[in-house]
């Protein structure tokens, strides 16, 4: 039987990791991907403390992963398809077999939110992207839409002025909910038209993004805005599937738990991403990673 | 990346349009954080195929010509051939059994 089980290899589940070699408990990292989680899409951190002049998402989680792994950690390419959890037993179902365990850490991350509207998912891949880091590129001298108001979409905004001849901010609000910085970016970046207080409607194209659909959400009035590319940063969904119905969760699916990082279930913790909380930050998520091994540990002593 | 065939603008045709068996590219260039997440499970597939389905993979940065073809603007992009014709697209950074679920079906 393992000590600790953790679940998801990004930032939360890395500290996690390094702080449970460091225990010395007999411990599985688990990632179906390779490590990272979100980080790497990120093109460039700059509020992650110790690095004066920001690091690429790729480095810092590479580093982190490096860290935990000079302890002794081992991460394993596995994808977990289900959990049996009672308060005694704890086993982790992956497509390589099961794992026993006495405790585990569910640090799965959140992935994008989607828009739901007409045309998105059929033109996913043909002009509709959920990463500006990765897709930016192939839009050179084109014109697109950035879609949110928090930091990830201002950030992707100023990301995507690289390559497109304009990017078109819309907000479904009169104000962004970004960081004051970003904000001052953003308003000084020529390429950047911000589209207030409007919502998209409906994207168009056949091969291609050719345009989308626009809602004013104060004055109704309607409108089609042409444009090759559409970036959707509306904020993120927990990956919580193997929570679901386990583990109590908050009223838009985050795992809830107390200040130990323990969830509603006895040996089972919650750190990063999927986590119900205030701020889901790099600098965030490591906190709970390295409180949650603690807690684990504490918890396997008596156990 | 041993088990992983290494495709080109130049070498497409011979080695995916052509080929005997059915194939998966997986489109990616060293900029894009998500193709790298993709990368070790794309690899772990070329082993378990081994010889049943071709698994290939591109730069996009290097080669601009095939991707321009089947209309590109997302990475990673995964496309499954059967037969030289384009039996799936898999857009974005999907888990093994995402993936494997289609790929069986191109057997």
């Amino acid at each position: 039987m393992e000590d600790l089980v953790i679940i998801g290899a990004g930032p939360a589940g890395l500290t996690a990791g390094l702080y449970a070699a460091r225990a010395r408990l007999k411990t599985v990292l688990l990632e179906r991907l390779a490590p990272g989680g979100q980080v790497l899409s990120t093109d460039w951190v700059e509020n992650y403390p110790g690095f004066p002049d920001g690091v690429s998402g790729f480095e810092l989680v590479d580093r982190m992963k490096r860290q935990a792994e000079k302890f002794g950690i081992v991460i394993q390419s596995q994808e977990v398809s289900s959990l049996e959890l009672t308060p005694d037993k704890k086993i982790v179902v992956t497509d390589k077999g099961n794992l026993e365990t006495k405790a585990l850490i569910l640090a799965c991350g959140a992935g994008y939110r989607k828009l739901g509207i007409e045309g998105e998912d059929f033109l996913t891949g043909k002009g509709v992207s959920y990463c500006g880091t990765c897709d930016g590129p192939f839009y050179r001298d084109l014109e697109v839409v950035a879609i949110g108001g928090g930091d990830t979409a201002l950030e992707e905004a100023l990301f995507l002025t690289r390559f497109a001849s304009k990017v078109h901010l819309i907000h479904r609000r009169d104000e962004l909910r970004a960081v004051k910085l970003l904000q001052d970016r953003v308003m000084a970046q020529e390429k950047i038209n911000i589209i207030w207080d409007t919502i998209p409607t409906r994207i168009v194209g056949e091969n291609g993004v050719d345009g989308i659909g626009l809602k004013n959400v104060k004055t109704g009035e309607e409108s089609l805005l042409p444009v090759q590319g559409v970036f959707v940063f509306i904020g993120v969904i927990p990956n919580n599937q193997l929570a679901k119905g386990l583990l109590e969760l908050d009223d838009r699916g985050f795992v809830v738990t107390n200040d130990y990082m323990e969830t509603s279930l006895k040996g089972v913790f919650a750190a990063g991403d999927i986590r119900s909380k205030l701020l889901w930050q790099i600098s965030t998520a490591v906190g709970e990673g390295a409180t949650a091994a603690f807690a684990a540990e504490k918890y396997i002593e008596g156990f | 990346m041993a088990d992983v065939l290494n495709v080109t603008d130049g070498t497409f045709d011979d080695e995916i349009i052509n080929s005997d068996i059915p194939a998966m590219v997986d489109f990616w260039a060293e900029w894009c954080g998500p193709c790298k997440m993709v990368g070790p499970v794309v690899e772990e597939l070329a082993q378990d195929y081994k010889g049943r389905i071709k698994i290939a993979s591109m730069d996009v940065d290097q080669n601009r010509q095939t991707p321009g073809k089947f209309g590109i603007r997302n990475i990673p992009t995964l496309i499954l051939f059967k037969g030289g014709e384009v039996a799936q697209t898999i857009v974005g950074a999907h888990p093994k059994s995402h993936i494997e679920e289609e790929l069986k079906k191109l057997l």
